[in-house]
């Protein structure tokens, strides 16, 4: 038996399908959180039986990717919980009466139903349950009123007889009937609300709003390394290292892949390149505490309803790069990881807008992990250096955008978003949602940089790294003025850019070479987990175009940085 | 006396009664779906600077829609 969850977007399907399974989804307050489905089991009758939560929908004809996607779910449904918004009953109806008419097994839980009691909300549920003839359960799925009659009541669930001709007509009578609001004063959320979408107020408020954001991401991030990671790795990993080094002899094949090299008898931890001292130091020390910095800050932004009104702000820009205002929203996402970046490009309506998004993107847009140590190799040299590398990916973002929107036949379709309601962070939920994201991180991301650091190892053992740099000499060196070693860096970023970026550190590059190499390993080719996920997402036609961009931008941007940077 | 303009040349906070959506199959279904529809009254809220979006209050919900789609909105408003 499969139970399917469906509603409008930004409902709360996917916090009360993590009420039912005990998954754990990530949610936000935007529309378009959810675009894939995630399964899940619970206990039903005895027995265990699946529930999936499908993308957020208006109704069964669908207008993106991601609805696309929750109206194909409908048929292999046996039993629906149609999520609907208490707060807004008309909107949600529309959905329900599509839903009514699938002939599916039925149950109505009224999300949102707290906020509705705030707005002057009142609902007569014994009517609407009379009315459309399946059961109607309020809820309140962030903090969990109402669950335990929702799944009480599943049994109850069933096609209704209710029909109707107009559909619209019907909605309204329906709401008429049903539904009581009673006026009350503006809130001062709400006057926020309406100054952060008015230009004159909304833009001075978007800036400050992503200046603290990014204070805030840098002072937690250089915080946790300096008072924590980096003293617990210099004070107590390193004396055990060295302990270790010396217990293998110093040198040979299996301290050169557990320890590394040392340098002046010590361990340095971005250059060793062991398994146990860069491999570690890496994914926890220089790249870990940026990532739990971000997604803390993402995770208050998401859930306080501000991306969609940046959304509205920044539309008419991005309408110059081929999309439109919530094309941000994959490029947010994608500085945490390019991985989800590219799955939520899925909110655009158009395969055009979808191909310029994820290309800009996966070009331009660096992951927090390469972000990380990019500010921990050229941040010492302060705006020359960070302000260089971030302005010239920001060039490129733009300018690429501008250039595809030009070319590409056809043209970026409008903006159409709800803007939720501001709510307060639940602070549960933003903890729960950071520690998924940090585990996925843990989880997919160290391995993936241990791999990195021992075939690094490999690489160089077998003298491959050094045989790759001849080759490539004449672009490396000759186009871009980076030493021919460099070439071990890109061969590596296709595993891992974190790691990448951490090679360099031992070339003792100059300024204008950390530089040009930074920009490079950020946009010459993605990472085998994005390069995979925009494969499936774009499809190898497109894919192939994206490439072909990467490699010819790569080329000339290496050789302009080369020519315009001073020496 | 009553007179019908584009919803986009509303003043913000003014009450408009939809009258007409001069749109395809496509945008009609759309609004419909985010509750505007002919009959409605809604609210212009802001408009963005060089014809970007417009953000329009319905029914207490907000909503951000394109300067084109919102020109395609005509309402009734008392003058």
């Amino acid at each position: 038996m499969r139970i399917l969850l469906m509603g409008s977007p930004n409902v709360g399907k996917s916090v009360i399908f993590t009420r039912l399974t005990g998954v754990n989804v990530i949610t936000s307050n935007y529309p378009g959180t959810t675009v894939e489905y995630t399964k899940g089991t619970m206990r039903y009758r005895g027995e265990p039986v699946e529930v999936v939560d499908a993308p957020g929908t208006y109704s069964l004809d669908p207008t993106s990717r991601a609805e696309e996607v929750a109206v194909a779910m409908v048929k292999n449904a046996d039993l629906i919980i149609n999520v609907v918004d208490a707060t807004n009953l008309e909107r949600s109806l529309n959905l329900t009466l599509d839903l009514i008419r699938t002939g599916k097994p039925l149950i109505i839980a009224l999300n949102l139903w707290d906020e509705a009691k705030h707005k002057g909300i009142k609902i007569d549920v014994k009517q609407l349950e009379e009315i459309l003839d399946v059961p109607c359960v309020p809820t309140c799925a962030v903090t969990g009123e109402g669950i335990k009659e929702l799944v009480s009541r599943l049994d109850e669930a069933r096609p209704s007889e209710f029909t109707y001709q107009d559909k619209w007509e019907t909605i309204g009578q329906i709401v008429s009937q049903v539904q009581q609001v009673t006026h009350r004063h503006h809130t001062a959320w709400e006057r926020l609300a309406d100054a952060s979408v008015r230009p004159f107020t909304g833009i001075p408020i978007a800036l400050i709003v992503l200046y603290l954001s990014f204070r805030l991401i840098r002072l937690i991030g250089e915080s946790l390394i300096s008072f924590v990671f980096d003293p617990l790795f210099e004070r107590l990993w390193a004396p055990l290292m060295l302990k270790l080094s010396a217990l293998l002899g110093g040198s040979g094949l299996l301290h050169g892949i557990l320890i590394g090299e040392l340098i002046d008898g010590k361990i340095k931890f971005m250059e060793s390149m062991g398994l146990l001292t860069t491999g570690l130091y890496v994914p926890f020390a220089a790249v870990l505490p940026y990532i739990f910095a971000f997604y803390l800050v993402l995770s208050l932004l998401e859930d306080s309803g501000y991306l969609p009104r940046l959304a509205v702000l920044m539309d008419t820009f991005m309408h110059r790069l081929g999309l439109h205002g919530l094309g941000i929203i994959p490029m947010l996402l994608g500085l945490g990881c390019n991985v989800p970046g590219s799955l939520s490009t899925r909110i655009l309506e158009t395969r055009r807008e979808r191909f310029i998004a994820a290309t800009i993107m996966a070009i331009a847009v660096p992951c927090m992990a390469q972000i990380a140590m990019i500010v921990g190799l050229v941040g010492k040299y302060g705006a020359k250096g960070l302000g260089t590398v971030f302005g010239t990916l920001f060039i490129i973002w733009v300018g690429l955008g501008a250039l595809l929107n030009r070319i590409l036949k056809g043209e970026s379709p409008e903006i159409f978003v709800d803007i939720p309601p501001y709510r307060v962070p639940y602070m549960k939920a933003v903890a729960k949602k950071v520690w998924m994201r940090v585990k996925w991180f843990l989880k997919e991301a160290v391995p993936f940089v241990l791999l990195g650091v021992f075939i690094v190892n490999v690489l160089y053992t077998l003298g491959i790294i050094q045989l790759m740099g001849r080759l490539a000499a004449p672009i490396v060196t000759g186009l871009f003025g980076l030493p021919k070693e460099t070439v071990g860096a890109l061969l590596i970023g296709f595993l891992r850019k974190d790691v990448a970026v951490g090679m360099l550190v031992p070339l003792g590059l100059t300024l204008r070479q950390l530089i040009i190499a930074s920009v490079i390993l950020a946009i010459y080719f993605p990472c085998v987990a994005t390069f995979t996920t925009l494969a499936r997402e774009l499809g190898l036609k497109d894919m192939l175009k994206s490439v072909a961009i990467m490699i010819t931008l790569t080329i000339i941007v290496g050789t302009l940085l080369n020519l315009i940077l001073p020496r | 006396m009553t007179v019908r303009i584009p919803l986009v040349n509303a003043y913000p906070g003014e009450p408009c009664r939809v009258v007409q959506i001069q749109g395809g199959y496509g945008l009609i279904r759309r609004l419909y779906a985010l509750g505007i529809r002919e009959g409605k009254v809604i609210r212009k809220l802001t408009t963005q600077f060089m014809r970007g979006p417009v953000v329009i209050d319905v029914g207490g919900a907000q909503v951000a829609i394109g300067f084109g789609m919102a020109s395609k909105i005509i309402v009734e408003v008392n003058r």
